[in-house]
């Protein structure tokens, strides 16, 4: 077992037992999510260098690497929170976020942007919930606001959905009144009320006690296993290696290594993933439980 | 020195008209400035460098210029730029343009106290930026930034005053008015204060009533 090299990004396609082997759904192999050469900076600072990257459907795709390797700037590419000035992303096969004119590349306008990203989901690591309203109020803001749905059936699909991450009965309580785990899981059922089609998972524990992150994982893997499309950046290894399909490794801005959980954790070639990893080897052992 | 409490009573009808031509130019005054001071805010926080310029430039002519100075310029100056005012509009004018400036910086401070990553939660859900303001930000920075409205609008209600240098009949122009009809300037002035005290102290107090109804729905959420 080999793991697969990508010098710079270039090697196209992923190999077929990264994702053919632990898909859940198979009723449906389409495409969601399709990253083409994407790159982008910060003034002189390239943060991604030619990002190439395909996420099917069901597909559950973990990023790792070390802090400033750009995983998480990629990540908010694929909702357009960064704006990523080159190459493409698109969602469903629709370009986010840009549009083409005659003088070349212009910002869509922002219905069209919101149009694109309908169908997906964003955690953020600091839950970014809103501390005004409680947690049904949080789940039923866009249901309400954006689709429109009247009070009494946004509250039903918002009760639903808290019931989903095990909040129900904390359906009145302020973020503020919540554990950090407790918020995580609301902005997740915040994000899941909206049906989106794939879930963006910025390091979603790394704000949380380590006591509470048990339970915010467990709702991320009754997610993939219900065939949830998702992409997860995390530090969280045991999870990735348990959950993932496929496991990418960014550093400095480029994919350097991907494949599967067996391919990149336990086969790592790559002198810059071994290194990373060993980190992990010398911090705590709790990786090498992980089944491949 | 005496002190002869029957130059309030001879002159109550003029007295009352004072007092309300200055209640009126003061909420006039307040509600634009608010509305202004609103919209200035919304495009300096969300609005391009091209907005940006020049409201900064608009915001430092007003708040480096005395008050006094303004309301000549509307006033008496505004005619050259074919702006002819009654003086009434033109006070109301000159107030809102000048408190407006003031209340942009305190909805702008508003706007900055509440984070980021709640307005990045709102795009990725599909919430315009209209909804987002008036769902997310003003329900949170109204907390925050009341104690600090409460205190222009009181300004605003003292600057009233000035208006009396354009021939509004407000209360410092009528009260002075009769202090030198009358000779009687310690009684007008001192009417005159508690006269502005009665209103500035009105304000505050609605200000703290708002303050406790907005804080028991906060402390609702301990932080």
């Amino acid at each position: 077992m080999n793991s697969l090299l990508i010098p710079g990004g270039n090697v196209p396609g992923q190999s077929p037992e990264s994702i053919g082997e632990r898909m859940k759904t198979n009723d449906e192999q389409s495409t969601v999510l399709t990253l083409n050469k994407v790159g982008k900076s910060f003034g002189h600072l390239r943060v991604l260098k030619g990002i190439d990257l395909q996420v099917q459907r069901s597909e559950v795709v973990c990023l790792i690497g070390p802090s400033g390797s750009g995983k998480s700037t990629l990540l908010r590419s694929m909702a357009f929170l960064e704006e990523y000035d080159e190459g493409e992303i698109r969602i469903e096969g629709q370009l986010l976020g840009w549009q083409d004119t005659d003088k070349g590349r212009r910002r869509a306008p922002q219905a069209q942007i919101n149009q694109v990203r309908r169908n997906v989901g964003m955690v953020f690591q600091q839950f970014n919930l809103w501390p005004h309203m409680t947690a049904l109020g949080n789940v039923c803001e866009a249901l309400r606001r954006v689709r429109k749905l009247s009070a009494d059936d946004a509250k039903k699909r918002g009760m639903a959905m808290l019931d989903k991450v095990g909040l129900a009965h904390k359906a009145d309580a302020y973020p503020a009144q919540l554990s950090g785990g407790q918020q995580q899981r609301v902005a997740i059922a915040r994000a899941l009320a909206m049906e989106p089609h794939i879930m963006l998972f910025d390091e979603p524990t790394s704000a949380l006690d380590p006591e509470l992150v048990g339970e915010v994982l467990q709702v991320m893997k009754t997610l993939a296993k219900e065939g949830m499309t998702m992409v997860v950046v995390t530090h969280e290894m045991g999870f990735a290696a348990q959950v993932a399909d496929s496991v990418i490794f960014l550093d400095q801005g480029e994919i350097v290594a991907r494949g599967t959980p067996q391919q990149i954790f336990h086969n790592a070639e790559q002198p810059r993933l071994q290194q990373f990893l060993q980190n992990y080897l010398d911090r705590n052992a709790f990786w090498q439980d992980a089944r491949p | 020195m005496t002190f002869d409490p029957s130059i309030f009573t001879d002159h109550l009808g003029d007295i009352g008209a004072g007092f309300l031509v200055t209640l009126g130019t003061w909420s006039s005054g307040v509600v634009l400035g608010l509305a202004l001071g609103m919209l200035i805010a919304v495009a300096q926080v969300f609005g391009n460098n091209f907005v940006r310029a020049p409201l900064r430039v608009l915001i430092e002519l007003i708040r480096s210029t005395p008050f006094l100075v303004q309301l000549f310029l509307v006033y008496y100056g505004g005619p050259s730029f074919g702006i002819s005012l009654d003086p009434i509009p033109a006070g109301i004018l000159g107030l809102g343009v000048y408190g407006g400036v003031y209340f942009a910086q305190i909805f702008r401070t508003g706007f900055q106290s509440v984070a980021q990553g709640q307005l990045e939660a709102a795009d990725c859900l599909g919430i315009t930026r209209l909804q987002s303001i008036w769902r997310i930000q003003l329900p949170q920075m109204l907390v925050m930034i009341l104690p600090a409205l409460v205190n222009m609008v009181t300004v605003l209600c003292k600057e009233t005053a000035v208006l009396s240098i354009i021939t509004i009949p407000e209360l410092t122009m009528v009260l002075t008015g009769i202090g030198s009809e009358t000779f009687a300037f310690v009684e007008t002035l001192l009417m005159l204060c508690i006269g502005y005290l009665i209103l500035v102290e009105l304000c505050s107090r609605l200000g703290m009533l708002l303050e406790t109804r907005i804080g028991r729905f906060m402390s609702r959420q301990p932080r």
